[in-house]
């Protein structure tokens, strides 16, 4: 369809809303943004006579790859160590895509718009098909490499896990309180238009080293649907731009949803690509190199900047922050490590790190292996069963973290944790944005003003809590990672599926106790608390 | 011989063959090549199923921690209270259709492609040339207005419903339900355009004043709208697909439009009708199998038929008035091929035939 002929039919579509007479549409989602400032503003035009046959163009080729892989044997070259770390990835991306088109009636019932209703349906569906076509992906993934194990149990893993609970704030927050909050802000003009950079374009790329072509086939096809999204987002942004009343929650939302992307996306993502893949060369670009490029260069400087014109106050001290936090305080290692301590509860396996591991490490993080190192060396020593418990059970020197209360990524960098008795209970953050976000943004006012659509946090927040002095073998059991034999489990602290004796069992891991770290603060006395939590931000936890 | 500079050597990464195929080794799950966490409907799962089944996830099943986000004034996720009826599982809904991403495309794509070549033809075999005035005029003016009606229903009440079930693969076919809607809607007004574009005499923007202001469309308007007002999901799906689209729906897209075009020299329209016609069926299947799987609850069946009488009560009445108001248009055509009382009987037939399906008792309009 030509340009021309596009606008025209774009324009007729726009003629069938209309100003509804006898009775509105059922407002079944709230938000505290007003638009009735607000001028009208068109996002990207789209419309369904050429937007499906696209999709359908793009799904063939999609799936031409697929076959092609499996034709070509593309898993006789794909890296165990990658392929492990995508039980945890595709197990938690379905749901945040799928929260995505839920969240699109919540943007529809708040904006005023029928430009941007169109432009938000046709997101809807683009939503759906990202969801289900990654699922399909993952589906092929199970069927055709070497240890479905972990992908088989997808998505029930995912919701019983440690680590599902960070991914998923990536997906509720799209479809919980505010709409505009929700739906616009932390949906789509940070988590679409900054975080799905890394995401779906640097993992991918990533996935590709390590001999694996699928992921960046189906990535980058959802990746080319984001543009769209990224225009719907901007369009409602500036909408809300014109209602000066708007200007407080937008800057409560623009640190809220920046805060919390960087804590979990980064934490994700981060490790996926450092410590997934194979690849060392001195000059691939490491994560932190990514993310300066997609997120500080291309999203910070080129979208965020712009909008101090509008008046808006940028995060800028949040985003300097996240580099800093990435680049001098070893996030994304910290965030690896934690998951490597924790491989008795995941569903996937998770590689040692080797000599080249570690050359590569402390070319890109100077200082790295004085950190990381000789932890990385006791996790390859305690790697088999029958010597020893997991690692995290042996002192290696290394003080199992307190979760925060916010983010739910532990908090990993020690000085930074902020401890506060919030709603009656004593609450651990891994940094004063996360502490702020708990304890003043979602609440019910903000700055005086009654923020009643405002979401709250939610859930039995500490995971480990559901486990407080469980043994862990029956923790095991009760989360079902155990593999066909009923005895093996599913996680394991390396790769060598060839040598069953090598492999950890529930008789391995029977006998140790499991502990919350949050029940234990709650029942410490004042002064103890009070010594705990010095000595835990003093401690450096180093391997010794 | 070629001295290479290194500083110009191109560095890329270079996989190896590490032989992590199926089949390679065996140890315990090397075969467990299925998604084990759901009971499919079948013997072995379909690829509907694998791609759709718990990616919402539910506290009833694996989610140990709960929702962590809620809405300030209730609780978050997909709350079973967001509507009145209950089930003892609603896991236990499978789409008939089957619908995921390549099945939206494909079906879709083809229409719109299909669509689009009979619309081109049409011009060029000059189609329209043959119509009379006041067949140019009903097109012009009825067809147009229910261009609103689907586009209202598409964007206020799937694309808001889809939301608010309890499992994924309610809320995805209540998705796609959506999508048919707009995607409908778009075809009719984008054949709008093309007959303003063909015909001299075509007046392009009267749907809106028809839809707006003629009598005979307000009672439907009117109900569009209530039905776009709707809070409980399940009501909006229920009365929009079962009582409205059996009374007002298929009564005027099958009832009066696809049987009087070609007697009046149109054999373009009903193709378009006809493929929104066929969306209805393919959402209907749907549907059924819900509201069907609700009335035969273990436990809840009482209280759901009591419920969806109640509904059936409240907007069989509504959509009757509505669609006896619109009985004049059936004299507009020149040729009138079909009267009201006939078309009416055969969408009263359908509808009878639903709410026996589902065990509920019929109003007393239906018989006036």
């Amino acid at each position: 369809m030509s340009r021309q002929s596009l606008s025209k039919a774009h324009q007729k579509i726009t003629e069938l809303s209309w100003e509804p007479s006898f009775a509105t549409p059922a407002q079944r989602f709230g938000t505290d943004y007003t638009f009735d400032k607000s001028p009208k503003k068109d996002p990207l035009k789209q419309i369904m006579r050429s937007y499906f046959p696209m999709e359908e163009e793009k799904d063939d080729r999609v799936y031409g790859a697929m076959d092609g892989a499996i034709r070509g044997n593309m898993f006789r070259q794909v890296q165990e160590r990658w392929m492990e770390w995508q039980k945890l990835f595709l197990s938690i991306i379905p749901f945040p895509e799928i929260s995505a088109a839920r969240a699109m009636p919540m943007a529809i019932d708040a904006v005023p718009n029928p430009q941007i209703h169109n432009g938000l349906a046709v997101q809807m569906i683009d939503e759906v098909r990202h969801s289900t076509i990654q699922m399909n992906l993952k589906r092929l993934y199970m069927n055709h490499y070497v240890d479905p194990a972990g992908f088989d149990m997808s998505e029930q893993a995912w919701a019983n896990s440690y680590s599902g609970t960070i991914g998923r704030q990536f997906g509720e927050s799209f479809i919980t309180g505010d709409a505009i909050t929700a739906a616009n802000v932390y949906l789509t003009v940070i988590a679409e238009t900054a975080f799905t950079n890394t995401l779906f374009v640097a993992m991918p790329g990533e996935a590709a080293a390590n001999g694996d072509y699928l992921l960046p086939t189906v990535f980058h096809s959802v990746q080319s649907d984001e543009s769209r999204h990224i225009s719907n987002g901007y369009s409602i942004l500036l909408m809300a731009l014109a209602d000066e009343d708007n200007r407080v929650l937008l800057e409560r939302d623009l640190r809220h949803a920046w805060w919390n992307n960087h804590c979990v996306v980064d934490a994700a993502i981060g490790t996926f690509i450092e410590y997934g893949t194979k690849d060392r060369r001195k000059d691939r670009d490491s994560y932190a190199e990514m993310w300066r490029r997609w997120i500080y260069d291309d999203y910070y400087r080129s979208y965020l900047l712009p909008l101090e014109k509008y008046g808006l106050e940028i995060p800028h001290d949040l985003v300097e922050e996240s580099w800093n936090r990435i680049v001098n305080k070893f996030y994304v290692h910290r965030v690896a490590q934690f998951f490597a301590t924790g491989w008795p509860v995941n569903f996937w396996r998770i590689d040692p790190m080797t000599d080249e591991d570690f050359e590569w490490f402390e070319e890109k993080y100077p200082g790295w292996y004085n950190q990381f190192g000789r932890w990385w060396e006791a996790y390859n020593r305690l790697r088999y069963p029958g010597r020893n418990k997991p690692i995290a059970f042996e002192d290696v020197g290394y003080e199992y973290p307190h979760r925060c209360w916010s983010c739910m990524v532990p908090c990993l960098i020690r000085e930074d944790m902020v401890v506060d008795k919030v709603d009656g209970q004593w609450k651990t953050y891994c940094s004063e944005t996360c502490h702020w976000t708990d304890a003043v943004a979602f609440r019910p006012t903000y700055q005086g003003r009654e923020t009643p659509n405002m979401g709250r946090l939610t859930g039995t927040r500490e995971w480990e809590s559901l486990y407080h002095n469980w043994d862990l073998a029956d923790v095991l059991k009760d989360l079902q990672y155990v593999r066909d034999d009923g005895r093996t489990l599913i996680p394991q602290p390396h790769l060598d599926l060839d040598d069953g004796k090598k492999l950890w069992t529930l008789d391995d891991i029977r006998g140790i106790p499991f502990a919350s770290p949050n029940i234990a603060l709650n029942e410490m006395s004042d002064e103890e608390r009070e010594q705990h939590v010095a000595a835990y931000r003093a401690n450096p936890n180093v391997t010794a | 011989m070629v001295i290479q500079d290194e500083s110009k050597r191109r560095s890329f990464p270079k996989p190896e063959f590490t032989d992590a195929e199926a089949g390679a080794v065996d140890f315990p799950s090397s075969e467990s090549r299925s998604y084990n966490y759901f009971t499919p409907k079948k013997k072995r799962a379909t690829v509907y199923e694998d791609v759709t089944v718990d990616v919402q996830p539910d506290t009833d099943r694996y989610l140990s921690q709960g929702w962590i986000y809620a809405f300030q004034n209730g609780p978050g996720g997909y709350p079973l209270e967001w509507t009145k009826l209950e089930s003892a599982d609603w896991h236990r809904f499978r789409d008939p259709n089957e619908e995921w991403e390549k099945t939206i495309y494909h079906n879709n794509a083809n229409v719109v492609r299909q669509i689009q070549q009979n619309l081109e033809n049409a011009k060029k075999a000059g189609a329209y040339d043959g119509w009379s005035r006041g067949w140019t005029r009903f097109v012009e003016r009825h067809l147009g207005a229910w261009m609103h009606v689907e586009n209202g229903l598409g964007m206020h009440v799937f694309v808001a419903a889809q939301r608010s079930g309890p499992t994924n693969m309610i809320n995805t076919a209540i998705a796609v339900n959506s999508a048919h809607k707009m995607r409908f809607a778009q075809d009719l007004a984008l054949y709008n355009l093309d007959l303003s574009e063909s015909i001299e005499d075509f007046d392009g923007s009267a749907h809106r004043s028809t839809w707006h202001s003629e009598p005979v469309w307000q009672p439907v308007r009117e109900v569009v709208e209530n039905l776009t007002a709707i809070e409980d999901w399940a009501e909006a799906l229920f009365t929009t697909n079962v009582v409205f689209e059996s009374l007002v729906g298929v009564l005027f897209r099958s009832h009066l439009v696809m049987q009087i075009a070609a007697r009046n020299g149109d054999y373009v329209t009903p193709t378009l009708v006809g493929a929104g016609e066929n969306d209805y069926e393919r959402d209907l299947k749907y549907t059924r199998e819900l509201f069907a799987m609700l009335v035969g609850d273990p436990e809840h069946s009482a209280a759901n038929k009591r419920t969806l009488q109640e509904w059936v009560d409240k907007w069989a009445p509504r959509c009757c008035d509505a669609a006896r108001e619109l009985q004049p248009i059936w004299s507009q055509p020149q040729e009138k091929v079909i009267t009201f009382n006939e078309s009416w009987s055969a969408a009263v037939d359908g509808f009878r035939s639903l709410l026996t399906e589902f065990d509920l008792e019929e109003p007393k309009e239906l018989a006036k």
